[in-house]
Parts: C-alpha cells; structure tokens; sequence
C-alpha cells in the first residue's frame, strides 16, 4: 500500500507551493520562515492571515468534495456521481444565498453553513428520489442538470433582486468558487462540517464494500441500507455545505479524483474512500496554484480550472457508459 | 440662440479648446440670461450636482435618479426637489429639454441618439483634481449663462481650499480600499483630497497611476497609517467581504478612518471640502497619538 504516502507526499508539496505564492513579492524561503517565526514587517501577517488561510482551505475542501465523489459513486454504483454535477453543491450555494441576502446570517457566522448544509440536503434528497434509489445513470444525470439549472437560476435571481449594487458580480462566485482572500474565521466556520461529513463518510466504507456485491446480498451480511442511505445523504451534504459556504461550488473535484484512483486500490469503495480525500486536496490545491499563476491580478475562479480538467474526462465516461448499456 | 449655438460647438471641440472658448462666451454675454437654456436635463451625478449649485429658478427640469441616493450623492435634500431621469434617451427626449447636460462617461449611444434629435449635448469630463472643481464650475455657469452664480461659487471654493490646505508637517501615509479591492491611483480626485489633507496615498507608492484593484497583500505590505473605506451596502456581497478580512482589520489605525463619508469624494464640488477637512482632523488625531 504505497499510495496513501505518495499521495500525502503530493499533498504537502503542493500545500508549501501553495503558501509561497502572492503578490507581496518575498522569496520562498523568507516567506516560510515568516509563517513560522515573527518577520520585520507584515509578512508574518500576510502569511498567516491570507496565505495559511487559502492553502488550508483548498486542501480541507478539496479533501471533503473527493471523499464526497467516492462516497456517492460507491452508493449509487455510478462513476457519473459527484457532488457538483448532481446538483448538490448548486442547491447549496442557493441556500447559502438566501441566508445572506435574506439576512438571515452573516458571512462570517455558522448560520451560513447551516443554510448551505440545509440547500445541500434539500438538493440531494431530491435528486436521489428522482434518480430511484439504483441510480440509473441517465435518470441520475438529468435529474442533476434539472437541479443544478433551476438551483443557478434561483440563486443569480436572488442575487440580481439584492439591494447591494456588488451582489450581482458574486454570481460568478456562487456558480464556479474561489479561494481569494478567504480568512481564518471561513476555515473555522467550513472546519467542522467538512470533519462531521468526513466523519460520517468513512462510518460507511464496509457498507459501501458490502453493496458492491448487491443490495440483496449486502442486506443478507446484515448491512442497513435505510442507515446507510442516510449517512451518505448527510455525509455529502454536511461537506458540501461547509465547503460551499465559503468557496462557493465547485464541480467535478469528486468527478475526476475517484476515477484515477480507482485503479490503484483495486475498485474497492473503502479504500477509495481515503485515497480520494487526499487525491482531492491534491487536485484543489493545484487548481487554486494554477489560477494564481495564470491570472495573478484577476480572480480566476477554480471552477473553471477542475471544469477544464473534470468536463472532457466526464465526456469519455458518458462515452463509456453508453458502450456498456443494452 | 447664441449662446445655445456655442454651447453646441463646445461638445465637439477637445477640451484643451474648451477654455479660450468658455471666455469668448462670457465675454460676448452680456445678453447672456437671455440667452441661456431654459429646459435644462442632467444625465450625470456630477453635473447633476453642480448644475443644482448653479442653475437658476425653473432652469434645471430634471436630474439623474443618482442625485438622490445618499451613498453616491452629497445633496439628495436638494435632489428630492427635483424629477429625476434615468438616463434613457426617449425618456429625456419627451421631457423637451433645450440643453443636456451629460458626463464623459455617460452612455454613447444615449448621447448620440439625443444629437440625431436636434438636442444640444454638453458633456462635461469629470474633474481629476482640486483646481479642476473651479474650472468646471465656471463651464458649467457658462454653459447655462449663470456667470455670476459660478464665480461666487468659485470664489468660496478658493478661499474654503486654500484655509483647509495641509502644507507641513508630517505627511502619514493612507490608503483608500474599497469592495473587490478598488483603490483610486494618484490621477483620481479622492487620491488629491487626500494629499489636500497632508496625506500621502500608498496607491501611488504601489505603482497606482489610475485607479485599479490592490491584492490585499500589498495593501497590507504598505502598512498604511489610515485605512479609508465606505461603509458596506445592505445585503450581502463577497466584494465587500475583503473590508472586514482579519488582516486588514488588524492593521493599525483602520478604525479611524471608517466614518468618512463616502459620497463626497465623488465629483469636483464644494462638497469635497468637507472630506479634507474630516481627514485632516483624522490626521491630527493620529499625529497626536504617535507622539
């Protein structure tokens, strides 16, 4: 078992990259020993406030939205599920809209994850009843479009009716996410639903092993499936909610990194389970490196960087799974 | 018609003409109230207020509905007397106006409908500076034949300025920031109130010849002595998230300069001295705190 090092190995590479890019123009090194020691100036600060913030978060939310990918595609047996695409993470940016602009929460207060946490269960309720408790591939992936379309209308709605003349730009935000001048107290607030859905997934991975072999046979080794069902639900929708929250969504993390992986660990949910948390805080953290370095003074969102990773990846396995139907 | 024939020619000449032009009509004047537009139709928040400043009774028939929104505006009491427009080139066409007044950056397309239909444009570039606010307080008395209106205006203004001016003494250094990181370069009019105060503007040690977005990083590498910003809309916006970031919450001083009011920084009016005189009195404040 050589992958989980060689992953967090990847992981905590990407992790110092991540903290030595930024527009206050000091060496790697000088910016490091600044995390860590007190420097002359503000450099300490630029690097614990900003900095640490941002690398910690994409590595919390990366690790949350590839779990939640796996998860998902062990329950429905699906390789088309993720978060993103199935219009979770669009139901709960919605939710986190409504909170704000309704002036219900804050943004820096928990009631803002809550409210996401809510959209995200709302969104995946829906889309498991539609898709049937089986999942069939294509009823799951128009049920997702179906959400995630009328989830983005209602949430650029809201933003457009909002009294705040900004608002509207945050659309952008809401549909594709962004990790710009997040701080401590959205890690704080993002943390703890992103451990409790982590939590919870990884209370699934026997059961997910067992529904490899089918639900009746898994219900005969003594699997509850009702129980099992409402982990993965809420497991999905705490991280979702969470990470939504402050980074906005962002879509096929949970897509891309369970495919690659799977391989590795011989198809088996459990172990994909762990090995996609990682492999997600990988892929998150590239991306957010990538869209400093490609757009330094614009805000490039992550979205469109996984999007460009995650969409022709989807495409072949669209492809692949229409060979496999009757 | 005059005065009205001239005022037509003034929009299609550079600006650098502008002067010598605007003396020849006051000169030439005399019968100039005579003369003078009558249905006057403001388009633009900054002539809306110097128009309001300067036109006469009657003269002045609407103004941009911007007049009156307390976050841009410094005179929504005067605006609430006004109808207002919204800048829509059918909407200002029915109002039958004989002169429109109109911003640089105002829509193009709005002001070239309104010339096809045979209503005089003037438009009116923003003032970049404090010694711009005399200069188009003349053009705009000109322009609606309210000479004598505008030169007490520009007398008071001169005189107000050059009492308020901080010349000596230490200069601290202050940044404005605003939501997605806005912060105006050395060109702009908020950055010479500033200097107008006895500060220095750190966008312009940054490299800032214009406005443009300031990374939180650098803002906070600059460790300015003042932070100014505007108070945040109702409803939320991640724009405004940056203005209550930890970072530059604990950057030393920031508190001070939050009451500032936002809407006097905007357009070269009398108004602007009022910010000059609240931040120099914020200068004062933090001289005597670092000693």
């Amino acid at each position: 078992m050589r992958l989980l090092p060689a992953l967090l190995a990847l992981v905590l590479a990407l992790f110092v990259t991540s903290l030595t890019i930024g527009h206050a123009e000091a060496g790697a090194r000088a910016s490091l020993s600044a995390l860590f020691g007190d420097s002359e100036g503000p450099l300490s600060m630029v690097m614990r406030e900003i900095r640490l913030p941002r690398a910690l978060l994409a590595a919390l939310i990366g690790a949350g939205l590839g779990m939640a990918g796996a998860a998902l595609q062990g329950y429905l047996r699906n390789p088309l599920a993720e978060p993103g695409l199935i219009g979770v993470s669009g139901s709960s940016a919605l939710g986190a809209v409504l909170a704000l602009q309704g002036g219900l929460t804050a943004s820096a207060s928990l009631g803002l994850p809550f409210a996401a946490l809510l959209g995200a269960v709302v969104g995946v309720v829906l889309v498991l009843t539609l898709a049937g408790p089986r999942g069939g591939s294509l009823t799951l992936i128009l049920a997702g479009i179906a959400i995630s379309a009328l989830a983005g209308a209602l949430t650029s709605l809201v933003l457009n009716l909002s009294p705040n003349p900004f608002a509207a730009n945050d659309i952008v935000f809401w549909m594709m996410g962004s990790l710009a001048d997040r701080s401590m107290t959205h890690l704080w607030l993002a943390l703890p639903f992103v451990l409790v859905g982590g939590a919870l997934l990884a209370s699934t991975a026997r059961g997910l092993d067992a529904l490899t072999l089918g639900e009746d046979a898994a219900a005969t080794l003594g699997l509850n499936l009702t129980q099992l069902r409402l982990f993965v639900v809420l497991g999905t929708a705490s991280i979702v909610g969470g990470a939504t929250a402050v980074a906005g969504s962002i879509g096929f993390v949970g897509l891309v990194v369970p495919h690659i992986l799977r391989p590795f660990v011989g198809a088996q949910p459990s172990r994909l389970l762990w090995a996609s948390a990682l492999g997600g805080a990988a892929l998150l953290l590239l991306a957010d490196i990538s869209v400093r370095m490609i757009l330094p003074d614009r805000d490039l969102k992550l979205g469109v960087i996984t999007a460009l990773i995650g969409a022709p990846l989807f495409l072949h396995l669209i492809y692949k799974t229409r060979k496999e139907l009757p | 018609m005059a005065h009205r024939a001239a005022a037509c020619i003034l929009v299609s000449v550079r600006p650098s003409k502008i002067i010598p032009l605007l003396a020849a009509l006051v000169f030439s004047g005399a019968a100039a109230w005579a003369d003078a537009p009558r249905r006057v139709v403001s388009l633009n928040l900054c002539t809306d207020q110097l128009a309001m400043l300067i036109a006469g009774p009657d003269q002045l028939v609407s103004i941009s509905y911007i007049a009156r929104d307390k976050r841009a505006s410094a005179m929504t009491e005067e605006a609430a007397q006004y109808p207002i427009n919204h800048g829509g080139a059918e909407e200002v066409y029915l109002l039958k106006p004989d002169l429109v007044l109109a911003g640089a950056y105002t829509a193009r397309a709005t002001v070239d409908m309104l010339r096809r239909l045979d209503i005089p444009v003037h438009i009116m570039r923003p003032a970049l500076t404090l010694e711009e606010i005399p200069e188009r307080m003349t053009e705009m008395g000109a322009v609606l034949g309210r000479e004598e209106a505008a030169a007490a205006l520009r007398q008071t203004f001169e005189t107000d300025l050059a009492a308020l001016r901080v010349t000596d003494g230490p200069r601290p250094r202050a940044a404005i920031y605003n939501a997605n990181g806005w912060t105006p370069g050395a060109n702009s009019l908020p950055s010479e109130i500033l200097k107008a105060a006895g500060f220095t503007n750190v966008a312009t040690e940054a490299g800032f010849a214009y406005g443009g977005a300031m990374p939180l990083e650098l803002l906070v590498m600059t460790e300015p002595d003042l932070i100014v910003s505007a108070a945040p809309y109702e409803g939320h916006s991640r724009a405004e998230d940056i203005l209550s970031h930890p970072a530059l919450r604990a950057l030393a001083g920031t508190a001070a300069g939050k009451e500032i009011g936002e809407n006097s920084w905007i357009c070269g009016i009398p108004q602007v001295l009022d910010t000059v005189r609240r931040l120099s009195e914020a200068r004062t404040l933090l001289l005597s705190k670092a000693d």
